[in-house]
């Protein structure tokens, strides 16, 4: 992993984030690399989503900057994909999943679309991609959590960015759905050398498929391989108190300690 | 044979220089509504949409009370209203109510005073019909290119940021980490509202512009699955109940015996609700026969 920093898509450097007078992230730094999937775990109201606002720019920290392919904040849309924590779509909206995937491609532009984009090649390889063929045609709001994720992913890819951020994206998605997303987004980030930065609370879903994790508690973070952050010594500084990491089975689980402060 | 289109078309109804000019605005105004009622309703907007009526009817009114043309009062606050609308807010949900019916209030309060103003300070008869209700017989042939202008502007706007606005509407964050600018998207096609909700008021009044604005759009969003569909649809919806009605609030006249057209705007909303109604008894019974498996 020595070469990091030449490949680095993503570099976040001491980005402090204080909303409404009290501090949510607090120099936070890491960088991902091209073709590495890496997870940004923690729990709920950790910062997770504040953080990825502020790496697409939509959110201002108020100290740090982000880089994302060695360029700071603005006119880097193209090369970011991102699928938000929530998205409500309605199911009135005249819009199918193949439209939505268009979108991805010519969201952004303005004027008439001569030619419509879903027809386009790239519309159908992509919801093949995502398994979404079978509903390609459905109302995007009357397909199921999982259904639509699938299709906001698609949306996100098909614009071929450098860097894929993901809120929370097996939130609620069943076991085996999960299982599918993770190994799909694993599988396109080693071929097409995507960055994927993916927030989640729990990380046993994650473990197989994770080059890195960065791990946010209490505002700050700790990143490395798994390894090197999922251990007790190196969470419990980051919580501020005791805390455990137990292999069961081959799944980890953090726990609070004893309750002896650090 | 004869009997009956005559029955249909009663005398003199296509040679009526009024005819003309009402079938041929009546046709720009509800292109234009239906385009961007698709949006309203999709924004989840429509009480917004009501409430530029209502800043329309003061415009209108005002006008008349200094002697401009109601079209020019119609349009005029609405596009300031609208703008001002979306400073305070109309952006966000929780904001978006509470704006809405505060100029809302406002507007209907400044309505009141300016048609009881109108009708005592002029010979101007009918004011209240005129602005709240419509009077697209009493248009002059000569606003029909003003209309028209306004028409295309209108669709000129909505039709650059498309796109745009169709991302932001389905979802704000991912449009603004597109780079899609959402607050000027969002500004422009309030703007675009304001315009047509200001022209729709010329055919059916201020009060009734939410009708052709809001209903073509939603018969059509229950009949397609696509945007440009929902689109065409409610344009044909929103063009034919106009030109029905201008058909029957002319035959109206030859009902009775005491020979009063009744209104315009009555035959056109009346038949946009049964159009409405309509689509939903197919939508019943599409979902009942083609649940896709
Ligand atoms: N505008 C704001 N003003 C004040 N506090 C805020 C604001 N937005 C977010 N916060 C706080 O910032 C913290 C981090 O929020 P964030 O949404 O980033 O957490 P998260 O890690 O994504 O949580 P979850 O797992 O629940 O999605 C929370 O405690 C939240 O209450
Ligand atoms: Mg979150």
């Amino acid at each position: 992993m020595t070469d990091i920093a030449e490949h680095a898509i993503l570099n976040v450097d001491q980005v402090s984030v204080a909303l409404s007078g009290r501090q949510i992230l607090d120099q936070v730094s890491f960088t991902v690399g091209a073709g590495q999937f890496t997870g940004l775990i923690g729990p709920n109201g950790a910062g997770k989503t504040t953080l990825l606002r502020v790496i697409l720019g939509l959110q201002r920290p108020s100290a740090g900057s982000v880089s994302v392919l060695g360029k700071p904040l603005s006119g880097r849309q193209q090369a970011v994909g991102y699928v938000p924590q929530k998205v409500q779509l309605d199911p009135d909206m005249p819009v199918r999943a193949r439209d939505l995937v268009a979108l991805g491609i010519d969201g952004n532009r303005y004027g008439l679309r001569l030619r419509p984009a879903w027809r386009s090649e790239a519309v159908r390889e992509m919801l093949h991609a995502v398994d979404a063929d079978r509903f390609a045609d459905a109302r995007v709001g009357d397909l199921s959590g999982g259904e639509q994720q699938r299709v906001l992913i698609a949306h996100a890819l098909i614009s071929r960015p450098r860097l894929l951020l993901l809120d929370e994206p097996l939130a609620n998605l069943d076991l085996r759905s999960g299982q599918e997303i993770v190994s799909l987004l694993a599988r396109i980030a080693r071929e097409q050398q995507i960055a994927v930065l993916l927030s989640a609370h729990e990380m046993n879903p994650l473990l197989p498929v994770m080059d890195r994790v960065v791990y946010l508690a209490a505002g700050r973070a700790a990143s490395g391989t798994t390894a090197e952050v999922i251990t007790s010594p190196v969470l419990s500084s980051l919580y501020g108190y005791q805390v455990d990491v137990l292999h069961v089975h081959g799944r980890v689980l953090v726990v609070a300690g004893a309750g002896e402060q650090v | 044979m004869h009997a009956l289109y005559t029955a249909i078309f009663e005398p003199g109804f296509f040679a009526s220089p009024q005819v003309h000019v009402a079938v041929s605005i009546g046709a720009v105004v509800a292109v234009v509504s239906a385009v961007t009622g698709v949006f309203t309703v999709m924004r989840g907007q429509s009480f917004a949409g009501h409430a530029l009526g209502d800043v329309s009817a003061a415009g209108g009114s005002g006008a008349l009370l200094i002697g401009l043309s109601p079209l020019a009062g119609f349009v005029g606050l609405g596009v300031i209203g609208s703008a001002v609308m979306d400073l305070i807010g109309v952006q966000r949900l929780r904001g978006r109510d509470l704006a809405t019916g505060i100029v809302l209030g406002a507007a209907i309060g400044l309505s009141a005073l300016f048609i009881h103003l109108t009708s005592i300070s002029s010979s101007i008869t009918g004011v209240t019909q005129q602005i709240l209700f419509g009077s697209i017989f009493a248009v002059t042939p000569g606003t029909l290119p003003v209309v028209t202008a306004l028409g295309v502007i209108a669709l000129a706007v909505l039709g650059t940021v498309g796109r745009p606005l169709l991302l932001s509407t389905v979802s704000p964050d991912i449009a603004a980490a597109r780079g899609v600018p959402v607050r000027v998207v969002g500004l422009l096609y309030m703007l675009a509202l304001a315009v047509s909700v200001g022209l729709s008021s010329l055919v059916v009044g201020a009060i009734l512009s939410t009708a052709l604005l809001i209903g073509p759009p939603a018969a059509a969003l229950r009949l397609t699955r696509r945007m440009a569909w929902a689109q065409l649809t409610a344009c044909l919806i929103g063009v034919l109940a106009t030109w029905l009605g201008v058909l029957l609030a002319y035959d109206s006249y030859y009902w009775g015996a005491s020979h009063e057209s009744l209104p315009v705007s009555f035959f056109v909303v009346a038949i946009i609700f049964v159009g409405y109604l309509a689509s939903g008894l197919r939508v019943a019974r599409g979902r009942r026969c083609s649940r896709p498996s």
